[in-house]
């Protein structure tokens, strides 16, 4: 077990692409960070770095304070669990969980008794004798974290270990992975482009942008204050809504015209980001999360604390209800949405004849909207997200607690 | 027979079988039954015939072989069968008291399996290095040894028993010996070896060989533990191809080994004769370097092993 730093750590393809840019990442001992980003994102590189399976083009990697630049996977006594198991097929499961430590020569006994305990706490006992191919997805998967287990390795890194188990399986396998990384404790990175796995699984998460790191904070902080456009976006599901407002009115009375609506903001949405009041009669970027949507038919609503429009679609996920509605505010067009847009597979970004930005609200079930209805959705205008239009960083404050992008990149 | 009934739905979609498919539901439904009818009995004892005929010259040499050269001069194999009484293993005991058929036989041996061996573990490790070690060049000295593919026997013959000629040292005359024969086939059963092996090595998961390295495996770790029981059956067919061909070949043994040296294929070849019958000696000779490789081929057989990377990656 160990702490592992990355210092400025880049990555250029020998054809000059550059996957990696000036990674900065302190991962305490025992501590379970989690890599998330948009697939191309560079995350699995940096973790293939950190593993000894990619060089380093730039900076350094210390694992438990030793500089491993030079080297060699295995040497670095650390152990991966493949997105694709990676299982030997010719052995079986308790070579399989065994080969790390036969291939360091220890002896047959304790290899033995090692691997047992690795199958018990995985339950896997009963299978031993097996080969990979006559077991199910999630065993094969519990085989994978068993060879890594059984190393007692400095570190794991783990690269997409769910993605290949269906929804149910993968929801087990994530609670299974948390307990047995917190009941070991040994020091973990986790890479996903699931941005559920990384909320649930992370002590801490990091999320990646282009080779680049947007913002490391724990999984509440991430949601709760994003440093930018991308991660606000990224981070939360439904997404964050995204609009073009104008920030009216002075520094009592602050007001926000969103496509012809209005929305008051408290007098505390201010004094919480003091860089807010100097951009009074200018454009920001709005961010309202659509759980900070109530239907206002459910809920008191207060003058200036409502959007109103059509619902365009209504989605009941029993639990709560999803609507969709569209507002003549400005779509935000930076190179963050662009990216999530990417990510999301959609490609609506574009000029449009008329302003039009689509919103989801997430409604108590009690809800009666239906399509085609006209919906007063009660913003929780003490929620918002401000961001600059330029630069998509939040806007907060130099003496604010908000984080700033510079300072992220140091760890914490 | 289950694969041609799967196979006949689905054609590729041009626009004739699109309009088959729109009319002519009906006449697929009776080729399907008539696949079934033929697979069910009529396909498969066709096979079995067509084997079997296949079998026939080989069953006639068992039988010649089985029979004195009297009879064999007198009436075809096939009267065995209406007179058991000739069977004899008299030709099998007159040929293996023949001292140079005997040493031919384990010349054959000696040439055989070290040509096997070398080509075997030569390949496998120089298909490792091709398919997964980075160095400068890997490509282009690919391209080199798929390239020398190409080149005939034949060509090589005169240049290298030249070279041959001035190998010895000690006594020891390259031209003629066993380890000039061995050599060359190990030569030129090394191109095809290596671009067979390699192409399969490659096709191993990455992540394999990624998993074995974090594992603590050196690269040679992973070549023995990893990749070489993965790569079983083309080794496995590899080794046997190079044990059948060197095990028949009459050509390079004729130009490179002398009469010490010859293998069974060159001493056979020496014992016909024009105008008299000795097929008392060449039946059973030819029996016994036919049995061998049968032999090799079905101690090897189970190692051609379907699916054997089944479950490694999902």
């Amino acid at each position: 077990m160990a702490e592992v730093d990355l210092t400025s750590v880049g990555k250029v393809y020998p054809d000059g692409t550059r996957a990696v840019t000036d990674l900065g990442l302190h991962i305490a001992d025992g501590e379970f960070l989690v890599l998330v980003g948009p697939s191309g994102c560079g995350k699995t590189t940096a973790l293939r770095m950190v593993a000894g399976l990619e060089e380093i083009s730039e900076g350094e990697v210390a694992i438990g304070g030793r500089v491993v630049n030079r080297v060699p996977a295995r040497d670095r006594d650390v152990a991966m669990v493949f997105q694709s198991y990676a299982l030997y097929p010719h052995l079986s499961v308790r070579d399989n969980i065994g080969f790390g430590l036969s291939l360091r020569k220890l002896p047959k006994a304790e290899i033995r008794e090692k691997v047992d305990r690795a199958a018990e706490i995985l339950g896997l006992t009963e299978h031993l004798s097996r080969k990979p191919r006559n077991l199910s997805g999630g065993q094969r998967q519990r085989v994978a974290m068993g060879r890594a287990i059984v190393r007692e390795p400095q570190a794991f890194l783990m690269d997409e270990p769910l993605s290949n188990l269906d929804a149910k399986l993968r929801v087990q396998m994530r609670a299974e992975i948390a307990r047995i990384q917190r009941d070991l404790g040994v020091t973990t990175i986790y890479v996903t482009h699931d941005q559920t796995e990384a909320m649930t699984l992370g002590d801490r998460v990091a999320v990646m942008k282009k080779g680049e790191l947007q913002q490391v904070a724990p999984p509440q902080e991430l949601y709760d204050r994003p440093a930018n456009l991308f991660v606000a976006g990224f981070i939360g599901s439904p997404a964050m809504n995204l609009l073009k407002a104008t920030l009216a009115g002075d520094a009592g009375d602050a007001r926000l015209e969103i496509g012809g609506q209005t929305l008051a903001l408290p007098p505390g949405v201010l004094a919480e980001r003091p860089d807010l009041a100097s951009r009074l009669g200018g454009e920001v970027v709005v961010g309202i999360r659509p759980e900070d949507m109530e239907d206002a038919d459910l809920v008191e609503a207060p003058a200036g604390s409502a959007l109103t429009s059509t619902a365009d679609l209504v989605e009941a996920m029993g639990s709560d209800v999803l609507v969709h509605f569209a507002l003549e505010a400005d779509q935000v067009v930076t190179e963050d949405t662009r990216e999530l847009a990417r990510d999301a597979g959609t490609d609506v970004l574009g000029h449009l004849e008329r302003p039009r930005t689509d919103l989801v609200a997430r409604f108590s079930p009690r809800t009666r909207v239906k399509v085609g209805d006209p919906v007063t959705a009660r913003v929780d205008t003490g929620r918002l997200h401000f961001f600059d239009i330029e630069s998509g960083a939040a806007i907060w404050g130099s003496d604010a607690a908000g984080p700033s992008r510079e300072d992220e990149n140091e760890g914490q | 027979m289950s694969t041609a009934e799967e196979a006949a739905p689905t054609p590729a979609p041009t626009p004739a079988t699109a309009r088959d498919g729109a009319a002519g539901a009906p006449r697929r439904n009776l080729a399907a039954r008539l696949v079934g009818r033929l697979g069910g009995g009529a396909a498969q004892t066709l096979l079995v015939l067509v084997a079997l005929f296949w079998l026939v010259p080989t069953l006639g040499l068992l039988v010649a072989s089985l029979r004195s050269n009297a009879d064999n001069n007198a009436s075809g194999w096939w009267t065995v069968f209406t007179e058991p009484a000739q069977l004899t293993a008299g030709s099998y005991s007159a040929l293996l008291d023949k001292g140079d058929f005997v040493d031919s036989f384990w010349n054959t041996v000696l040439i055989t399996v070290p040509a096997t061996v070398l080509v075997v573990v030569i390949a496998s490790l120089a298909a490792y290095a091709f398919a997964w070690m980075e160095f400068p060049g890997r490509d282009w000295l690919f391209l080199a040894v798929v390239a020398l593919l190409v080149v005939p026997v034949q060509v090589a013959l005169i240049p290298v028993a030249k070279l041959y000629g001035h190998v010895e040292f000690g006594g020891f005359h390259m031209f003629g010996s066993i380890t000039g024969v061995v050599l060359f086939h190990v030569a030129f059963g090394l191109p095809f070896a290596i671009f067979l092996l390699r192409n399969f090595f490659a096709a191993i998961p990455r992540d394999l060989l990624e998993a074995a390295r974090m594992d603590g495996g050196s690269e040679w770790t992973i070549f023995r533990r990893v990749i070489f029981p993965l790569g079983g059956p083309a080794i496995a067919s590899l080794g046997i191809f190079q044990f059948l061909w060197v095990w028949n070949d009459l050509l390079v043994a004729l130009v490179f080994a002398d009469t010490e040296s010859q293998p069974m294929t060159k001493w056979l070849q020496s014992q016909m004769r024009q105008f008299t019958g000795n097929i008392d000696i060449l039946a059973p000779g030819a029996f016994l370097s036919l049995i061998v490789p049968l032999a090799v081929f079905f101690a090897f057989q189970r190692y051609f092993v379907e699916g054997v990377l089944a479950g490694s990656v999902k």
